[in-house]
């Protein structure tokens, strides 16, 4: 019973930067790192090399000790330069230096139609992909000891200057279809693929077997996985659903056909600061110098690994993020405006349209810096939120919820049903420009660990 | 501007740790970010980019949709002085007197209201929040223009501290901030904010014979009372002078009232600025004018005196209903914050509002005591608005 859904409510951010459907060529990137701070809910993180230890493409390098079937492999062959660690010891990144050609160690091949289901977890776990796959409630790494009601994957992205997952996954149905059918496998439940219902379907999500496709069209975040489980079958308390991205069942499915961790993925270049935009193919865990040093229109900017809305400010030297399929870059907003919350303007992106707030009237695309635009206040401003959020959710009496710590009424109101990325758009448009994802994330580890 | 940025600069060291005046950290931060949005950038992690309308914004919006109603107020004060007294005198003679009354008036509020509110922040180091700029707008507008210049000031304290301070601040008050001043000084000082005489602002002058300075609301009222027609009774009023309470009269506001009250066309185009912007919630207008006008039908039905029996449309015309629905419902941190519970709250508030006009003998001007009223039942309106979703998610869990 395929579904088709129509969301009215939400918004389309239209920044400049696209990336025009070409791959780009740049010199590939020469380290690699792997974050565990990427990998939300990882509580306490144990690292399985050394620096200076030569590693192949698949050697375990890392896991959680409250989830230890769980492995991260290494992304690349070559050796381990850097663990570098923070405050308090908290380890921040596991950096390899690359070889010039990557030998990938032998995780043996899987065979679908005889493998039970056990065998495929264990080895889906051990095997790195694991990772890929996201538990609902709480948005966080699933466990292996869990069967989820339903598998969920949201076959767009509709942030702002998201790459086109059609494009992105190009030559890649093979892996794509394996990597369902191992799915399908782990959940008796259905397997529903969310595809945007607003333009043509690709090929690859098209001819999909074995799952139920469901069409979604609308503003941002009509692509959102959160929102869509939310108009097929709600999260309650108690369920447990898993979701997986499109690249997450890439790499399942490499994994299942060829028996080696392939971590390589095309990711998008965007952002109004770089010179040359366009699609490149990569490593998870990339460097970005190689993209963006040399490639900018202008010196005060922000490199953002993933999109505008969820992404996370890394430095020029900084890596790709375990889930991001996109970098981009923004100028950065530090400057102070004369009268900047008074003077009209048609060239300042804003969802309203308080006085001197113009830019519904400019159809153009926006370069939006980093600019907060405004300080920190209390909720003033009611009926806002609810305008992004396609879900029937009272988001004001949630986010009070949380700053109450009151438990009861987070579960009734639906904290289930969100992450972080569902509220990014709420956090957008808040004129009291509160950071609301980082408040969901709060009450989510208060629901998880108390 | 990069002179302003450096005399800014140039201070800075004084206002920070260590510094000479270091308690008054926030209202320099509060006047450089007046002067210069500031130059914060986004967090690490979350969203990297904000939208550009920030509270400043919002607020200074709803500024701007009461000017037409103070500019209005500006010269119907100077034009019902001078029909009071019986001279004629030019349009700008008018706006000069009216202009003179006002602006005291609201030089008062804001000025006193912000000290308020500054040393406050001081105290209690937080951000100058701008929640002043629409409060300070408000009470000027709601007062009558012979108001004595202390009890604006001390409504004003009042307001601002007991209103809204210990709750903690702008958004954490529960009723309307101007509201309360107005209603502190209604209890506190009602001969110089109730009756025939406060509306009309005489100066030294003495009105001439036969002008009558009651408010259309009186009138009516006492129409009731004596068992006259209310139509009849508001069309002979002061029909000598030409300043009958006419519907047309009444609609543009060339009656005695409030200082930004009396014109339902300026609380008109204050709503199809704020409607228009997204600042205000058309529901509650809409609502708030509906449930008004249903009340007045509903007392026509019962019609036990000719105030009752008046045309409900008159309701929408007179005293400050239109002002107040559009402005002072309409506060969002005091409203109902969920969308159904708008469309409950402000026709409540409407419905109240012809309520106590048309019953309470004491006191004929009902928006005021309908808005805080309502106010204070904001909360119980959405607990049951969000009871119901609260239940719509249980039940699918159960299913």
């Amino acid at each position: 019973m395929s579904k088709n859904v129509k969301l009215r409510k939400g918004f389309d951010i239209n920044l400049a930067g696209k990336a025009a459907k070409e791959m780009v060529d740049f010199e590939p990137a020469q380290t690699f790192a792997i974050k565990p701070t990427d990998f939300v809910g990882m509580q306490r993180p144990k690292v399985l090399v050394n620096e200076g230890d030569t590693v192949k493409a698949g050697t375990p390098i890392l896991f959680d000790k409250a989830m230890d079937q769980v492995q991260y492999l290494a992304p690349v062959s070559g050796e381990v330069i850097e663990i570098k660690r923070g405050e308090k010891r908290k380890l921040l990144e596991i950096r390899i230096l690359a070889d010039k050609e990557i030998s990938y160690e032998d995780l043996g091949k899987i065979d679908l139609k005889s493998v039970d289901r056990a065998t495929l977890v264990e080895k889906l776990a051990s095997g790195g992909v694991w990772p890929h796959i996201i538990q609902r409630p709480f948005g966080v790494v699933a466990n292996p000891a869990d069967e989820p009601k339903a598998i969920y994957i949201s076959a767009f992205d509709s942030n702002p200057l998201a790459p086109d997952m059609g494009f992105v996954l190009q030559g890649e149905e093979g892996y794509f279809q394996a990597g369902l059918n191992a799915l399908t496998k782990l959940t008796n439940g259905k397997v529903h693929l969310n595809v945007n219902g607003a333009e043509q379907v690709p090929a690859i999500f098209e001819n999909a077997q074995g799952v139920q496709i469901n069409r979604f069209s609308g503003a941002h975040p009509a692509g959102n996985v959160g929102v869509q489980i939310h108009h097929l079958d709600p999260i309650n308390k108690g369920d447990l659903v898993w979701t997986v991205s499109p690249s997450g069942v890439v790499q399942i499915g490499k994994l299942v056909l060829e028996g080696k961790y392939d971590a390589s993925k095309v990711i998008a270049l965007t952002g109004s600061e770089l010179t040359k935009k366009g699609y490149v193919k990569t490593i998870s865990g990339a460097s970005v110098s190689t993209f963006v040093k040399g490639n900018l229109q202008s010196g005060n900017i922000r490199v953002i690994s993933g999109n505008v809305l969820t992404g996370e400010k890394i430095s020029m030297e900084g890596y790709l993020g375990f889930y991001h399929n996109q970098i981009t870059v923004i100028p950065e907003g530090d400057y102070e405006e004369f009268l900047g919350w008074l003077m009209p303007s048609t060239k300042k992106l804003s969802f309203h349209k308080a006085i001197g707030m113009l830019s519904f009237l400019n159809k153009g695309e926006f370069k939006v810096d980093t600019n907060t635009h405004g300080e920190e206040r209390p909720f003033v401003v009611s009926g806002v939120f609810e305008k992004v959020l396609p879900m029937d959710i009272l988001p004001t009496y949630l986010f009070k919820a949380i700053i109450a710590e009151d438990f009861d009424e987070m579960e009734e109101l639906g904290l289930y049903e969100i992450i972080e990325e569902d509220v990014a758009l709420c956090e957008f448009v808040d004129p009291s420009k509160n950071d609301l994802q980082q408040l969901v994330r709060t009450g989510i580890e208060l629901l998880m660990y108390s | 501007m990069k002179a302003l940025q450096n005399l800014f600069d140039s201070i800075k060291p004084n206002f920070e740790k260590g510094g000479k005046w270091e308690k008054f950290h926030t209202l320099y931060e509060g006047h450089r970010t007046i002067a210069f949005a500031p130059d914060l950038t986004t967090k690490a992690k979350g969203a990297q980019i904000k939208d550009a309308t920030d509270l400043k914004r919002v607020m200074i919006t709803v500024v701007i949709a009461m000017v037409p109603a103070l500019i209005f107020g500006i010269l119907n004060i100077g034009h019902q002085h001078f029909l009071a007294i019986g001279e004629e005198v030019t349009w700008i003679d008018k706006a000069i007197f009216g202009a003179i009354s006002v602006l005291p008036v609201l030089i008062v509020s804001y000025a006193v209201g912000l000290l308020t509110e500054f040393t406050f922040c001081v105290i209690r180091n937080h951000p100058i929040s701008e929640g002043y700029l629409v409060t300070g707008m408000l009470i000027a507008l709601v007062m009558p223009p012979y108001i004595p210049l202390w009890q604006v000031a001390l409504a004003t304290i009042f307001a601002v501290v007991i209103g809204k301070e210990v709750f903690g601040g702008t958004g954490m008050n529960i009723l309307n901030v101007a509201m309360t001043a107005r209603a502190f000084l209604y209890f506190a000082y009602p001969a110089q904010i109730s009756g025939d005489q406060v509306w009309t602002y005489l100066s030294d002058k003495t009105a001439v014979d036969g002008f009558s300075g009651a408010t259309a609301l009186a009138v009516a009222y006492n129409a009731g009372v004596e068992g006259v027609p209310a139509s009849q009774a508001l069309a002979e009023h002061n029909a000598a002078f030409g300043a009958d309470f006419s519907f047309m009269n009444m609609f543009m506001g060339w009656i005695p009232g409030s200082i930004g009250e009396t014109s339902t066309l300026m609380a008109l185009i204050g709503a199809v600025i704020l409607i228009y912007t997204g600042v205000a919630s058309w529901k509650i207008i809409v609502s708030g004018f509906g449930g008004a006008y249903l009340m007045g039908v509903v007392m026509n039905l019962f019609a036990a005196n000719e105030f009752m029996a008046m045309a409900p449309h008159l309701h929408l015309v007179m005293g400050g209903l239109a002002f107040g629905v559009v402005f002072m419902a309409t506060d969002p941190v005091s409203a109902a914050q969920t969308e159904t519970g708008k469309w409950v709250y402000g026709f409540l508030i409407g419905a109240l509002t012809i309520i106590i006009r048309v019953t309470n003998p004491a006191y004929p001007e009902g928006i005021m005591l309908a808005v805080l009223l309502m106010n204070v039942f904001a909360p119980l309106i959405d607990y049951y608005v969000v009871k119901a979703n609260k239940t719509r998610r249980l039940q699918r869990a159960t299913v």
